[in-house]
């Protein structure tokens, strides 16, 4: 059963400013892999942000950014060096 | 401030944006933003050079997306954004002119230029986001609304007819009809991309959820609910007969979505000069080639 992990070539990166998020949680519902949560934090405007919880889990397919509809949160895909 | 942005990498619809006026005037989980989103993909994906673009909005809600596009946008006055985009486009051919506005603005008070664009088949691009009321100014009832809906101005529910906005635009002669929904994000950066390579009228629908004032009214729930809604009961037909797509009641069993028209026929400008040139000869000069 010990197969040994395939290397990941890159890893996923969801990035969150939180003063643009008004708390709708469309990332966070539809995040295919449920990499995001919403915060327990309040943002200046007093709304809950998401945040980047379980960074193994992310693809980095980028769905998040393209539902955002306050541009406060998008993901790419990020190359790992050798050696990592 | 935030703590991890700008530091790696910028948004990618950064470049479109004027980030100035963010945070944008919609409403917590409002569909505008994210077909902005998926416009602002298209684009890059098209690769026009932004000088080449122009964005028409007029009054509403959707009206705002010309304002936070960084292109050379226009918020025109209500109901007039495909007249405008006509002037725009016949001025300045080489221009790609996009029309991007509510159903309210486009089908309610400018639903003549939007019959007569598309009978003309003006090389425009029109995307109508449909979310069955004026949600700016309060919730008026809007030629989408479907039957039994709570507007403000009808209490007790629409009992009038609505449009069924694919069959209205291909019937008048749209070269490109598609419909989606803010569900499908990447069906719609596609559509986008097509219908701004296709030269002719073409048209996409995108129905969109308005948490704050139409799905409040219904009780239909919040905007993460219709999302769902969306995806449970949306059906992909391409090519679908477009007399049979129309939305009828508040929450139809299915929602026929997809691309339902892409046929080919002279513009209006290659129309115009075909016929000139024959009737005139040599004394005419084509314009726009």
């Amino acid at each position: 059963m010990a197969t040994a992990q395939k290397k990941k070539k890159f890893r996923g990166v969801v990035i969150v400013a939180p003063e643009r998020c008004k708390g709708c949680a469309i990332c966070v519902e539809f995040c295919p892999t449920g990499a995001i949560t919403m915060s327990d934090k309040f943002n200046s405007k007093g709304y809950h942000y998401p945040e980047f919880t379980y960074p193994d889990k992310c693809t980095g397919c980028g769905l998040c950014g393209m539902y955002c509809p306050d541009f406060a949160v998008y993901g790419f895909r990020e190359k790992i060096a050798e050696g990592e | 401030m935030s703590v991890v942005v700008d530091s790696i990498k910028e948004n990618p619809v950064e470049e479109f944006l004027r980030t100035d006026r963010l945070p944008h005037v919609w409403c917590t989980g409002c569909g505008i933003g994210t077909t902005v989103n998926c416009f602002a993909r298209a684009v890059k994906e098209c690769g026009i050079p932004l000088d080449e673009l122009a964005i028409v909005s007029g009054i509403g809600c959707t009206g705002r997306v010309a304002g936070y596009l960084k292109l050379d946008s226009f918020h025109t006055t209500h109901g007039r954004p495909i007249a405008f985009a006509t002037g725009l486009h016949l001025a300045n051919p080489k221009l790609k002119v996009v029309v991007y506005s509510g159903d309210g603005d486009l089908v309610g008070i400018g639903g003549n230029h939007f019959i007569h664009a598309a009978r003309r088949n003006l090389d425009i691009t029109v995307i109508l986001l449909n979310n069955f009321t004026y949600a700016m100014t309060g919730g008026q009832v809007t030629p989408t609304a479907p039957l039994d809906s709570i507007e403000t101005t009808t209490p007790y529910g629409v009992f009038e007819e609505n449009f069924n906005l694919p069959h209205l635009a291909a019937s008048c002669g749209a070269v490109y009809v598609a419909r989606w929904t803010a569900y499908h994000v990447m069906q719609v950066k596609k559509a986008m991309v097509e219908a701004l390579n296709k030269k002719g009228f073409s048209f996409i629908e995108i129905l969109s959820p308005c948490p704050t004032i139409y799905l409040r009214r219904n009780r239909l729930g919040s905007a993460i609910d219709e999302l769902k809604y969306y995806k449970e009961h949306s059906v992909i037909q391409h090519g679908a007969d477009t007399r049979e797509v129309g939305i009828t009641v508040r929450r139809p069993e299915k929602i026929i979505v997809g691309k339902f028209v892409d046929i080919e026929k002279p513009d209006y400008l290659t129309a115009m000069n075909k016929h000139l040139s024959e009737v005139l000869g040599d004394k005419y000069v084509r314009w726009g080639e």
